[in-house]
């Protein structure tokens, strides 16, 4: 019974890094003002970028790079359109998630022949699984051991960074005056403005940010999880990573926990597929997949709590009229 | 005439064309990006949705789908509404029309089965929206997200009705049973055998897809609701100082909005399928938004726009025929840029339009008065 909870926890784990990710990309465009439902084309773009680099030059960290470049491309097409163009943002979003599901296949297809993915890779090419010290050796210390070698050790660097992310975050937008910018651009951009700052080159400087961010999330599903990119391998992750955005009410520590609930429903529909509950009998997964989307509604409805976005959100900022 | 003000026949025809072919050209070079040539492209693609029976009837085909799903955003739009939802309105739509049809297929003729048909689809769209709505006119949930969310509760449903409980014994394929013939529409190609429509599924829903244009250019432009609807989308604050209340205002629309939605499973699942298979919506929904941007939200404009989606989706799967190293994808990708150039940069080209216009016209007013 304790080594099921504990590899449910580690799949929960896995599962939550790309949202998480993908979440906190999420939040730094999101509190800027400009809102981000393109979360899915980027991660998917970052994804493929990075599955065709890293096969290409045989490097794994190669690969982040080529993501990262790839996601911060398609989030300045987000910014050129909703920020300098002020063009309405849900539209852009939704042009970036048709582009990058195009693109990824089409591109996939002319380069590497393989119906949209890209080659298998090689274990030298993909970020392996870094085992803690001691892991091994405190392996069968009742209890702890379990816990410490297969919940905490033994997963690929790029799990340890998203987790790293959150504090990250949560210091830029708190505790930096990048941060307290960004915060205030996202409920009053004429006011940062009379300050005499940009807003224009803040909300740039959020959604790069977000492309960095979305660029990690990708290349954990191309070369962290998976040997390679698969066409549509993002499969909805974007959307669930803005409902637990929604669902965190736009802060980093919460966005944590959030992705981490999300990815344990997850784990706990895979885990409960085709098996029966005592008493209840057996499950539908769809109750568990659908269940994030569920919870995002009930709080957006404000019967538990209130999510209540920055003010500015999904408004072009006009910065004189004409 | 006042300064960056522009004749209607810019804003409406000059400015979507001159959008059109930033979205085709840089489409092009997408073509060249991989290797081949994108004249050579468009040669198969216009072949292939035009040059034969056949295509034409899939050109059209394809074309009620979108004139659904745009009117569905369109009408939302109107008044100031973003429905993302369709994908999902349409799928819950497709199971209102199957719950007709499998109730009244062996019992009574097709034309009997039409009227409980749309009434299911339009009615299990119409609900789908329902939520989403109220939340937006209740408690002020934006109704982007909860739309979005909603076609993902609503995949989840289907996936398991339709592999578990709609599912035919002994059948391994996550589909309803097949429809009789009095839960299918006619083929097009039965109804007019003198024209060559070969085997494209094209179906009664065509027409009634028009009749939904007429519906909707009376109900926006002709009618109370449809000018309170208008108002709301143009100034909330005017429009409720002037007595409309917006949350009647806006459930309804969202109500009408999701009904047409819905109504895409008769072409799709009472048309050509006369089942209801798993992820028949297959992103029409989302293409919707293409096409009620690209249309202006006007139903003349969405029906252009639907033929040239139509037309792309048919030209696209000849391309991918002809030419194997551009895949169906391809239309995805033009897709992408027509919305990004006909929505989100729908001013690209805007403020130089303007600068030739009030040039040109100056200069003629001032040999005028001279």
């Amino acid at each position: 019974m304790y080594e099921t909870i504990i590899l449910i926890l580690d799949s929960t784990v896995r599962l939550s890094v790309p949202l998480l990710f993908a979440c906190l990309a999420g939040l730094y465009s999101e509190r800027s003002g400009v809102v981000d439902i393109g979360l899915e084309g980027k991660m998917l773009g970052g994804a493929f970028a990075a599955g065709a680099a890293a096969y290409v030059t045989g490097s794994a960290w190669a690969g982040l790079g080529a993501a990262v470049i790839v996601s911060i491309m398609l989030a300045l097409i987000h910014g050129f359109a909703s920020i300098t163009q002020r063009g309405n943002q849900v539209v852009t979003g939704v042009a970036i998630n048709f582009l990058a599901a195009g693109l990824t296949i089409l591109l996939g297809q002319a380069w590497f022949k393989q119906g949209g993915r890209t080659p298998q890779l090689e274990h030298s090419a993909r970020f392996g699984e870094i085992t803690l010290p001691f892991a091994d050796s405190v392996k069968d210390v009742p209890y702890i051991g379990l816990l410490y070698s297969e919940l905490i050790s033994g997963h690929n660097i790029l799990v340890y960074l998203s987790f790293l992310a959150v504090p990250f975050t949560w210091w830029v937008i708190f505790r930096t005056r990048f941060g307290l910018r960004l915060r205030a651009v996202g409920e009053s951009p004429a006011a940062v403005d009379t300050a005499g700052i940009s807003v224009t080159w803040l909300r740039y400087r959020a959604v790069i940010m977000c492309g960095v961010f979305t660029g990690f999330a990708g290349t954990y599903l191309a070369i962290g999880q998976s040997a390679g990119f698969i066409k549509d391998m993002s499969a909805g992750k974007g959307f669930i990573a803005l409902a637990a955005l929604i669902f965190a009410k736009w802060q980093p520590k919460n966005a944590m926990f959030a992705c981490l609930l999300f990815g344990f429903l997850d784990a706990v529909a895979i885990r409960m597929q085709g098996q029966e509950i005592p008493g209840i009998g057996e499950v539908p997964v769809q109750i568990f997949q659908a269940m994030p989307y569920i919870l995002t509604v009930i709080l957006l409805a404000g019967f538990v709590g209130r999510a209540i976005p920055p003010k500015a959100s999904g408004i072009p900022y006009v910065k004189e009229r004409t | 005439m006042a300064r960056g003000q522009l004749p209607r026949w810019v804003d409406y025809v000059l400015l979507p064309a001159l959008n059109l072919l930033a979205a085709f050209f840089v489409s092009g070079l997408v073509v060249v990006l991989i290797g081949e040539d994108p004249f050579e492209a468009v040669k198969w693609i216009l072949y292939g949705a035009l040059g034969y029976g056949e295509g034409i009837g899939y050109t059209l085909f394809y074309a009620t789908n979108f004139i659904f799903t745009g009117l569905a955003v369109a009408v939302a739009f109107h008044a100031g509404l973003f429905n993302i939802g369709g994908e999902g309105q349409a799928y819950i739509g497709g199971l209102g029309i199957a719950l007709a049809c499998l109730a009244l297929d062996h019992i009574v003729p097709w034309w009997v089965t039409l009227p409980f048909a749309i009434l299911g689809g339009a009615l299990f769209g119409a609900a789908w929206a329902f939520i989403p709505a109220w939340l937006q006119a209740k408690r002020g949930s934006h109704v982007v997200i909860t739309t979005i969310m909603f076609n993902y509760i609503a995949a989840n449903i289907m996936v398991y009705l339709l592999s578990n409980v709609m599912i035919p014994k002994g059948s391994m394929q996550p589909a309803s049973r097949n429809f009789d013939v009095g839960g299918q529409l006619p083929w097009l190609r039965t109804i007019f055998p003198s024209f060559d429509l070969g085997q494209s599924p094209v179906n009664l829903a065509l027409f009634i897809a028009l009749i939904a244009c007429v519906f909707v250019w009376v109900l926006i432009w002709r009618t109370k609701l449809g000018f309170e609807m208008r108002s709301l989308g143009a100034n909330p604050t005017a429009a409720e100082y002037a007595g409309i209340s917006p949350l009647r205002i806006t459930i309804i629309t969202m109500l009408i909005s999701g009904g047409l939605a819905g109504l895409m499973g008769m072409n799709e699942v009472m048309g050509a399928q006369s089942k209801l298979l798993l992820d028949f919506t297959a992103g029409y929904g989302f293409v919707g938004i293409a096409v009620a941007l690209m249309g202006r939200n006007h139903p003349v404009g969405i029906i252009l726009a639907s033929l040239l989606f139509g037309l792309l989706y048919q030209g696209g799967a000849e391309l991918a025929f002809e030419i194997p190293s551009i895949t169906r994808d391809m239309i995805v990708v033009i897709q992408a840029f027509v919305i990004l150039f006909a929505g989100a940069l729908e001013h690209l080209f805007r403020p130089a339009v303007v600068a030739f216009f009030n040039r040109f016209v100056t200069a003629k007013n001032g040999q005028e008065t001279a």
